[in-house]
Parts: structure tokens; C-alpha cells; sequence
């Protein structure tokens, strides 16, 4: 990635914005999903309404963003790893977008079990770290984004595969619950959507951070096998 | 997206070394040319990239002090075409050139397109008229002059006149075509045009352009040649070159970085 300065200030202020936004809206993105896993624990059914607010930010965000990059491409026609970026950040809006209406699912699910009389916590064991893994591969990939630090991304790829692993272990405990009492049925399957979703929470930080690898390398890690990253 | 073809080499600069008097101006450039694609060479005032596009229809002969060293060598025939036994006349028969600012002749728009021809020695009314009428449909003019052939040149709009020029460059049947900066004096209209017509010549010739205009070299060219201080610093398929350039000194300049 290159760090040293264009000709034009406008245009490094340009890009310069436009990362400090995205970082902006992983930071609410971030804020969000623990939100919705601290809800998931302590029961406080009135932090989903803000999670539910939140996201419209996010989605305002996102669209600015956006609108930035095609400002950049029509005015400065980005080449190189300037290009990059601005291909990169508006692939990432869009992960952390999504990373933020699986965080309002989570809520939503919660404020339903915990509606219905239950505790939602007494369900979903490992539940809770498989959420608190996710988050921190989401503020990792953030960070990998902020330095463009190549290794960090690669870590992060690495480590959603545990997350998925992880995850299918959480559907087949479930699985087994319900087998034994079918009274569960009902909030087993809200929590088989909440891990669904921490599970996609995942895969979006994952996404960044194929992306942060195409910024500083250009290389396109994406779809490609494991070893071969 | 990957080209996935084998391109075959139209010529080769090896080892070439250009000196106008004293000043090096070229210094030890490597590069193929690839037969019947679109290479672009850019870099900043002063890289030497119209000296060296100069040197392929030996243009600097006409200056007493200037000096080869190394050769082109032009293919299928492997011809040095730097060789001092190699007529420039012969050289300039197959290699065009068509220059920055339009410059026809003071003649009728048939006889700038005839010039060539009847200098190497072509009288026959119907060859000329045949020949006049493929070039000029090769440069996209016919359309626009076929009904005033006797006009002169100069009373044809900038565009036009440089399209005029291609089709004079092309009424000689060259190989490779030589452009210098060949929009930088006309409208974003007229470019356009022009880059169009590129896209179509490249069926039949090969050829090399020298552009100012990134966009234009990113998208008229199948190859990029990023030249400074009169080195060859980075050659690649365009593709590559302005996504992911291997050298910093490329990216500093594609990005508009350097100082």
C-alpha cells in the first residue's frame, strides 16, 4: 500500500475520509453485535430497541460511503492501489452492513425468547463465546483494515473456520436438546437462528479481510482454498 | 480478466541505448512489441518514451549527432531496423507514424491520402482511387469526405484531420503505426473517435502509442510500458499495470504521486 502523498491534497483528504468513515461505521457495526450479545446474557430486552436504531445509522452510513467512492471514481479515476481501496471499502461497507442486520436479528430474537418467558441463556451453551469469538474477529479484521495489515487479515481468515466449526457443534447440541424435550423446540430454534447469525457475523469479518489482502497485495483471496491463501 | 493468448512479437528493442550528442537518452531498453496489440508507452516529460517511439522509424537520422546503440528488431523478417545497412525509406515504408498535432499537407484531402503511394511509385488511377478510398475508410473518414475528395485538407476540422493522417499513415499498408500523442490537440469527442479507430486498426497492425492521458492508455492498450529518466521500468499487460503494478516508481506515477 502506498503511503506517501498524491499531488493533489483534495484527493488524499478524499481517501483519507473515506477510510476514517468506514472505521466510523465499524466501530457502530462493533458496538452493535456485543449490544446484541449483551443482551443475549443479561436479559436488558430495552437495548434492542437502540440495536433496531442503530442500524439505520449504519445503513445511512453505508450509502454516504458508497456515494463517496463513485464521487472518487468519477472525479479521480483511482488506479492502482488507490483504486483498490476505493473497490475495497465499498465491498467492505457492504459486509459490515450485513454484519449489522445480523446483530439486529440476534436483538430481535432475544426480545421473542425472552417475551415467550424464557431465559435464552439457559438454552444456547457456548452460545456466548461463540458470539464473543465472532466480535473479536470483527474488530480484528477493523483493525487489520486501519494498519492494512496483511497477517492480521490472514489470522482472521483463518479463524472463522474455528468459528463455523464451532458453530455446527452449538446446531448439534441443540439438535439433541430438542430430541430430548420437545417443550424446547420453540426457543431452540430461535437460538439455532441467533448462532446462525453470530456464525454470519463471522463470515462478514472473514470478508473484510479478503479484502484488506486484495487492498495491500491485489491479490483476489476470495473463494479460493485454504492453503492457497 | 486474463488475456489467455500467446501473442507473437512484432519487434524488440534490445539493448538499445539512444544518445542526442552527448545525452543519453535511452538506456539499455528491453521490450517486445506484440504483433497486431496496442502498446502504450506513458511516463512523465522527458522519459525518453517519444525518443524511443522515434527510434523505430529511425526519425533521429535526420539529426546529425544522434546515435544508436542496440537493436530493434522487427519480425517475421528479424530485421535490425537500427542497422546501418537498413534504408530508413524502407523502414519508414513499414513502420507509420502519425504525430501530436494533425499535420496534413497543403494539398486535396485525396492527394495527403495518395502522397505515399505515388512516392513509391504507384500512377494507376484506379489503384490510387482504390487504395485512397480503403485508407480513408481505415482512418473512419470516407463517410465524411467521399463527396469532397478535392477539398484541402486544412479546410477539415482538427478530428478530422487527424484522422486524415492515420488514414495517410495507413494508405502505405504499414506494420506497425506509430502515434504520438495523437489526441492530446483535440476535443473529448474527437479522442473518442480516435481511441474507437485504434481499437479497429489494431485488427490488421500493430501499434504503439505515446500518451499524457493515463485513462487513454489504460484504455486503448493491451500493453503498458511505464518509462522515466530513460529507463524501461515496467512492462505488463495494462490489466496488471494499473491495478497492481509491480514497480513503486509505476504506481507514484499512475496514481499521481510523483512529485
Amino acid at each position: 500500500m502506498n503511503e506517501s502523498q498524491h499531488l493533489s491534497s483534495q484527493f488524499d483528504e478524499e481517501l483519507g475520509r473515506l477510510r476514517t468513515h468506514v472505521l466510523q461505521m465499524g466501530g457502530m457495526v462493533e458496538t452493535q453485535v456485543s449490544s446484541a450479545i449483551e443482551a443475549y446474557s443479561s436479559g436488558e430486552v430495552a437495548s434492542v430497541k437502540s440495536i433496531v436504531e442503530a442500524d439505520r445509522k449504519i445503513n445511512d452510513l453505508e450509502k454516504a460511503i458508497d456515494d463517496d467512492c463513485a464521487h472518487v471514481i468519477a472525479k479521480r479515476q483511482p488506479t492502482a492501489s488507490d483504486l483498490r481501496l476505493v473497490l475495497g471499502i465499498s465491498k467492505i461497507v457492504t459486509d459490515l452492513e450485513r454484519a449489522g442486520d445480523e446483530a439486529k436479528k440476534i436483538a430481535k430474537g432475544v426480545r421473542r425468547i425472552y417475551e415467550a418467558g424464557h431465559l435464552p441463556a439457559q438454552y444456547g451453551i457456548g452460545i456466548r463465546h461463540l458470539a464473543e469469538a465472532a466480535l473479536s474477529l470483527v474488530r480484528q479484521a477493523l483493525d487489520a483494515f486501519a494498519r492494512l495489515d496483511v497477517a492480521l487479515a490472514q489470522s482472521v481468515i483463518k479463524a472463522d473456520s474455528d468459528v463455523d466449526t464451532e458453530f455446527k457443534s452449538i446446531i448439534r447440541q441443540l439438535i439433541t436438546h430438542m430430541m430430548e424435550d420437545p417443550r424446547t423446540i420453540t426457543t431452540s430454534i430461535e437460538i439455532i437462528s441467533i448462532a446462525r447469525a453470530i456464525e454470519r457475523i463471522g463470515d462478514h469479518a472473514k470478508n473484510v479481510a479478503e479484502q484488506v489482502v486484495f487492498i495491500v497485495e491485489g491479490r483476489d483471496i476470495r473463494h479460493v482454498k485454504e492453503q492457497a491463501k | 480478466m486474463q488475456i489467455h493468448d500467446n501473442p507473437t512479437l512484432k519487434a524488440e528493442a534490445r539493448n538499445l541505448n539512444f544518445y542526442y550528442g552527448e545525452a543519453k537518452a535511452l538506456k539499455n531498453i528491453n521490450m517486445p512489441i506484440y504483433d497486431k496489440k496496442v502498446t502504450a508507452l506513458i511516463g512523465p516529460s522527458g522519459c525518453g518514451k517519444s525518443t524511443y517511439l522515434r527510434s523505430f522509424n529511425r526519425m533521429h537520422d535526420l539529426y546529425p549527432g544522434n546515435r544508436y546503440e542496440g537493436e530493434i528488431r522487427f519480425f517475421p523478417d528479424n530485421t535490425n531496423l537500427l542497422s546501418p545497412d537498413v534504408d530508413p525509406i524502407e523502414v519508414r515504408m513499414r513502420v507509420g507514424m502519425v504525430f501530436q498535432k494533425p499535420n496534413p499537407f497543403p494539398k486535396s484531402i485525396y492527394e495527403n491520402v495518395a502522397y505515399g503511394l505515388r512516392v513509391r511509385g504507384e500512377n494507376n488511377k484506379r489503384v490510387l482511387d482504390d487504395k485512397v478510398e480503403q485508407a480513408l475508410k481505415g482512418g473512419a473518414l470516407w463517410e465524411e469526405v467521399k463527396d469532397r475528395l478535392n477539398d484541402l485538407a486544412s479546410n477539415l476540422s482538427g478530428g478530422q484531420q487527424q484522422r486524415l493522417c492515420i488514414a495517410r499513415a495507413l494508405a502505405t499498408d504499414p506494420e506497425l503505426l506509430l502515434f504520438d500523442e495523437p489526441t492530446s490537440a483535440l476535443d473529448p469527442i474527437a479522442t473518442g473517435a480516435i481511441e474507437e479507430l485504434v481499437h479497429e486498426l489494431k485488427k490488421r497492425v500493430t501499434i504503439l502509442i505515446v500518451t499524457h492521458n493515463m485513462q487513454q492508455a489504460a484504455r486503448v492498450s493491451d500493453y503498458t510500458a511505464y518509462m522515466y529518466l530513460g529507463e524501461m521500468i515496467e512492462f505488463g499487460k495494462t490489466d496488471e499495470i494499473f491495478i497492481k503494478p509491480n514497480d513503486k516508481r509505476t504506481e507514484d506515477y499512475i496514481t499521481g504521486r510523483m512529485g
